[in-house]
């Protein structure tokens, strides 16, 4: 399984990563070698086989719908790159 | 001081031999000493003289448990409120954690002292701590070889006594394979006995945070407190924490030792091959009886893991878009840049090639071909040791096919560095706790054993270890210049 740049460019534009022009064929190279070497997985029959998604097949736990949470807005912003009013300022989204 | 344990080291303050300032001011000093390599982060100096301070007061009111003064350092993937928590990444270089994470608070309430934050392959990703944004982890072996990875940072500081104690996670070995490089004791616990709450994601079904030290004795001190339910962490499983220094001598007359074949094969290095077999043959003369196992689906490990391990990093690691947190880019035009630049920007070439297949893996037209498929295989692992398992008591083998490789000798190939982690992942993907200890040494490099149990048999796994350390003294060898 070789993916090609055009792929690469795909994927990361999906994955929202911004990878340098020039690394690019790199990248398609390395990604097409990890695919190979899932590729041996294809050969294994588990049409009866039910997927495991967690080690303990655990259910979520359920608890009582009551608040535990405080409002700590001011402590976490205080990591935000840029605030302003209480709220995450970004680029403009609507014209 | 600092060639003793916890567990000496706690005597020693009990006693009022010495102060928990003096051996967290002598363990600062090392660290500085020994900074070229280059374990720590981020060193919490004034921090660790302040908790060192109250230690004391609560020795001298007799409130003092067996970590109370003990300076531990932990691996900056635990959130540490008001401190810088990296992750090994530049994407936070620039986060101070608002909270503790679990693991962080109960050795706080311990009165156990932290010296700092550790080294670690960036967002837990790789197994030579190469792919740090801080830069590598030297050996303290042989300062030309990697210290292993991700916990490369735990993992030396506690060969070079820089510290007493670490704190390590294991997604697919990353406890284990740098507590065999660096020649300490690594246990990764059952998926779920250890709180992940603050933990920094990577993959989270795999995820399992635990002790790294110098003895056993010491990781049955450190598990006891970091073990055990947290409401905050949904994947915490609710099951009593038993008493894991209690059966620590125990005797191993008629212990069911399996090994399993597809351990032994081609991929081993005869010299290492050679250690093991030696190792076990000292549980033979502690009275253990040996059997070969078959775990036929082992082999396909790697490959389901270089699946479910990049989908689930690909999901996790989308929190940082460089908007609540973390790095954000210079002027973005507009939200698509803004988001597109800070992770280019943030994110080190491993980390992006892993959120790459991840995402590729998730994607429409691919999901049953690769991640279905991948958990499907993941059951037939994890029903190859349930198999095993209800045959013998414990299961043995290498943990890594090699000693410690040299820096750069595998960085700019990233399947022959997946290849190295290829008896530590299965345990990863049962959920199983397994351990390494110091077996010997090919090379004048340290050679771990791996030993296996069932589901939160910690204990068992404690005691089969630490009764090998009995009959032996490879853990207490020092590298050289570390004395």
């Amino acid at each position: 399984m070789a993916l090609t740049t055009e792929e690469v460019n795909k994927i990361a534009y999906l994955a929202r990563l911004g990878i340098d022009e020039q690394d690019v064929d790199s990248y398609a190279k390395e990604l097409s070698g990890i695919l190979n070497l899932v590729e041996q997985m294809s050969s294994v029959n588990t049409e009866q086989v039910t997927p495991m998604a967690h080690p303990m097949d655990q259910v979520q736990r359920l608890r009582v719908d009551e608040v535990t949470e405080g409002d700590q807005r001011e402590l976490f912003q205080a990591q935000a790159p840029d605030v302003e009013a209480g709220l995450y300022l970004v680029p403009k989204v609507i014209d | 001081m600092h060639n003793q344990t916890i567990a000496e080291l706690a005597k020693g303050l009990q006693a009022g031999e010495f102060s928990s300032q003096e051996l967290t001011t002598a363990h600062l000093a090392r660290i500085k000493q020994h900074s070229a390599l280059n374990c720590f982060i981020t060193v919490t100096e004034v921090e660790a003289l302040a908790q060192a301070k109250i230690a004391d007061q609560l020795i001298s009111d007799g409130k003092a448990g067996p970590l109370t003064g003990i300076p531990l350092a932990h691996k900056d993937i635990f959130c540490t409120q008001g401190i810088k928590t990296s992750c090994g990444s530049k994407m936070l270089d620039n986060f101070q954690a608002p909270y503790n994470a679990t693991v962080i608070e109960r050795f706080n309430q311990a009165g156990a002292v932290t010296l700092g934050k550790l080294n670690m392959d960036e967002f837990a990703m790789g197994s030579s701590n190469e792919t740090s944004f801080f830069g590598p982890v030297k050996n303290p072996w042989d300062h030309s070889a990697v210290p292993g990875g991700s916990s490369g940072g735990s993992a030396c500081a506690v060969a070079a006594r820089l510290a007493v104690g670490a704190t390590g996670t294991d997604t697919g070995g990353s406890i284990r394979q740098p507590a065999a490089f660096c020649g300490i004791t690594g246990l990764k616990p059952t998926y779920g006995r250890v709180s992940r709450y603050g933990m920094i994601a990577f993959a989270s079904s795999l995820d399992q945070g635990g002790p790294m030290t110098r003895t056993v004795e010491d990781a049955a001190l450190m598990l006891q407190t970091m073990a055990g339910f947290d409401s905050r962490d949904s994947t915490s499983v609710d099951k009593p924490v038993p008493d894991y220094s209690k059966g620590l001598n125990d005797s191993l007359a008629g212990l069911k030792i399996g090994l399993p074949k597809e351990f032994f094969g081609d991929n081993l290095n005869t010299q290492m091959a050679q250690v093991v077999e030696e190792a076990i043959a000292e549980y033979t003369r502690l009275g253990a009886e040996v059997v070969e196992v078959s775990m036929p689906n082992i082999n396909l490990s790697i490959p389901a893991y270089y699946i479910i391990a990049p989908a689930e990093c690909s999901a996790n690691l989308s929190r940082f878009d460089g908007v609540r947190y973390g790095h954000r880019c210079e002027a973005p035009e507009d939200l698509n840049d803004l988001y597109t630049r800070s992770r280019g920007e943030g994110f080190g070439s491993e980390v992006k090639r892993r959120i790459l297949i991840g995402t590729y893996a998730l994607s429409t037209g691919y999901y049953d071909a690769y991640y279905l498929q991948a958990q499907k295989i993941r059951r037939l692992i994890s029903d190859d040791f349930k198999k095993v398992l209800s045959e013998v008591d414990v299961l043995m083998g290498p943990v890594t096919p090699t000693p410690a490789f040299g820096l750069g000798e595998k960085s700019g190939d990233p399947i022959e560095m997946y290849l190295s982690d290829m008896y530590t992942i299965a345990v990863n993907l049962a959920g199983l706790p397994a351990l390494s200890i110091p077996a010997g040494f090919v090379d004048q490099k340290p050679v771990g054993l791996q030993i296996i149990g069932n589901y939160f048999e910690e204990a068992r796994l404690l005691n089969v270890a630490h009764r090998y350390q009995q009959e032996t003294d490879w853990h207490q060898q020092a590298p050289a210049g570390i004395e």
